[in-house]
């Protein structure tokens, strides 16, 4: 870009001393923490079906509510990002980080007002995927409904 | 029973291993975490509209499903039956299928912001 | 070309004050540290009045150890972190004094040390406040993720401070530290783009003023008991040596950082502390009471900054950064 001053060497020197994420830890914590919390997700699962007898989509959508609701409240709590920091991706890519990522905007920008604040920053993490999911959903349906035209 | 403690490993492995992709993504590529989710959304969305995703979820239940992979699967799912219906199904059977999951994040995301206050970490 | 002042008046320091956060108030410098506030939202609704609070505080508690009134500062030149440096300029709407508000990022402590050595030695000005301040919590909405956020910190990062320090600079004489030089930094940029390298962005630029500074004095690193960079952190300290040595400089034995000092290191801070604060801390309350002592004579500070913002990096600028030296002394003759 506009290094003025660009050191290539520099870079390199600055990329050989840096410290690194700790790779066998990382990936460790990241897979049982991720793993644990889709077990926890899989005990709600077998309990909604087995108590009350839900299935198929209000069962998966339930289970979500469900994940949710206790994702945003340890973030309430201020427990989330701890885990968070502990875990990496273990907390990121789970239904419970999406909530995190919903949550933690939310409370921060509150002290701005209710509504360019709290309800405005609430999807500013969590907005692309929203987007992204919305339009590729779209996408996907359209490109069945023409190939259904046809077959 | 047997049956039962299988679908607990198997939640947990796959869960985990879906986990450890985004984890080697961060530690290899500095992506940032609102990247990382938008992925893995579109991941799981684009397997499933070649169909693929669904074994996953047959195989390892909430494992394929908890992560926001199964997210992006429930969208296009919801489109694809959506199309089936018509142009409108297309359209609107994403967002009707995540429903559950987006109002939850809206309605407990409010409600929890309004209760607690961002509190400031200690390292 | 120069780009180092020759103060002839040489400017006092005459009185300092600090304040600090809970987590700096546990840090090695705890017992040098004035004012030590347990609860960093300072019985504040926010964060951000925190911070305008700490800065105002002890703006006022440095001009009440300098056994000033308000009506006899001249200027506060002050500078934050925050947008449109809010912090500051609501602070000098509180005191009600003559005001320059500044922004140089972390090193603006430096260029406000350089420009009411500046004023007063001119002649314009008698008692110039030179104050800033950062807070952990506001620097991490503002520049990063929400607090709640559950990301994971690159072990590269370093640790913003919640503090703020304040210098009373003034032409009184009398057996004081002074200030005698300074040497304006040139923008510098080696094209690091990482955000949380902030260090490894900022070496460079210390590393140039301190060329510069020592060809205009002609002094060598020998000359000052103490060389004290801004918020380098640990990693970015060991490339400025590298720097140093590549061009025949040794600063190895008098050579401290700030961010290096500020905290006890462990795995949580990584690099070391950060932020405007970091120095305007480090410098105001352990230092000054050294050379006080006289324990330390001479010592040249060079507070470094980053001159990014979130905009810039989410547009893949590299981040370009400065820093300004502040030679202050002991025991020079005041004419």
């Amino acid at each position: 870009m506009n290094a003025k001053n660009s050191n290539p060497s520099y870079l390199e020197y600055v990329s050989k001393i840096s410290p690194k994420t700790n790779e066998k830890r990382s990936l460790f914590r990241a897979f049982w923490v991720g793993g644990t919390i889709c077990l926890i997700g899989q005990a709600i699962r077998f309990a909604l079906e087995f108590f009350f007898g839900l299935y198929g989509d209000i069962l998966s959508g339930t289970t979500s509510i469900i994940l949710v609701g206790i994702g945003s409240f340890l973030n309430g709590l201020g427990v989330y990002d701890r885990i968070g920091k502990y875990a990496g991706g273990g907390s990121i890519v789970p239904i419970t980080g999406f909530a995190n990522s919903v949550v933690s905007p939310a409370m921060d920008f509150k002290t701005e007002g209710f509504i360019y604040g709290l309800a405005a920053k609430m999807f500013f993490i969590a907005g692309p995927i929203i987007v992204f999911g919305v339009i590729g959903s779209v996408a996907v349906g359209l490109i069945y409904y023409v190939v259904g035209l046809f077959f | 029973m047997i049956d039962v403690l299988l679908m607990y490993i198997k939640a947990f492995v796959v869960g985990g291993a879906i986990c450890t992709i985004a984890q080697l993504l961060i530690n290899y590529t500095k992506i940032t975490s609102g990247k990382i989710l938008v992925y893995f959304l579109l991941a799981g969305l684009v397997l499933q509209a070649f169909g693929l995703y669904k074994y996953l979820v047959e195989f390892a239940g909430a494992g394929a499903t908890v992560p926001i992979s199964g997210f992006g699967y429930l969208l296009a799912e919801g489109a694809i039956k959506g199309a089936k219906s018509g142009l409108f199904g297309a359209f609107t059977g994403g967002l009707i299928a995540a429903s559950a999951g987006v109002t939850a994040a809206v309605v407990f995301g409010y409600i929890n912001a309004l209760i607690f206050k961002a509190k400031s970490k200690k390292n | 070309m120069s780009t180092t002042l020759f103060f002839k008046n040489k400017p006092a320091i005459i009185a300092t004050s600090t304040i600090c956060g809970p987590k700096e108030s546990q840090g090695n410098l705890a017992e040098y540290i004035e004012t030590k506030i347990l609860d960093d939202t300072f019985g504040e609704k926010t964060y951000e009045k925190a911070e305008c609070k700490m800065l105002s505080f002890t703006i006022e508690k440095a001009i009440e150890n300098a056994k000033l009134s308000l009506d006899e500062i001249d200027c506060l030149i002050s500078g934050d972190l925050l947008n449109q440096i809010i912090s500051s300029s609501f602070s000098a709407r509180r005191l009600d004094v003559p005001y320059l508000g500044v922004y140089n990022a972390c090193s603006t402590m430096s260029e406000a040390l350089l420009l009411s050595a500046a004023m007063i030695d001119g002649g314009y000005m008698k008692n110039v406040a030179c104050a800033t301040g950062s807070h952990f919590s506001t620097a991490e909405r503002q520049y990063r993720y929400p607090l709640e956020l559950g990301s994971v910190r690159p072990p590269q990062a370093q640790w913003t401070v919640t503090g703020a320090g304040c210098a009373v600079v003034s032409s009184k004489g009398g057996f004081l530290p002074r200030i005698t030089t300074a040497t304006v930094g040139k923008v510098t940029d080696f094209g690091v783009t990482d955000a949380n390298n902030m260090g490894a962005a900022m070496a460079p630029a210390a590393f140039r003023t301190l060329v510069n500074h020592f060809e205009d004095t002609g002094r060598s690193p020998e000359y000052y008991d103490l060389i004290l960079t801004g918020d380098l952190g640990a990693l970015g300290s060991r490339l400025l040596k590298k720097l140093c040595d590549d061009k025949g400089i040794n600063v190895n034995k008098n050579h401290v950082d700030c961010g290096e000092m500020i905290y006890n290191i462990d795995e949580e801070e990584y690099q070391g502390g950060s932020g405007a604060g970091c120095s305007a801390v480090v410098l105001n309350s352990y230092v000054y009471k050294r050379m006080l002592e006289r324990k330390f004579n001479k010592v040249l500070f060079i507070a470094t900054g980053a001159l990014l913002s979130t905009l810039s990096t989410q547009q893949g600028e590299s981040i370009p950064s400065i820093a300004h030296a502040v030679a202050i002394e002991n025991g020079v003759n005041y004419d």
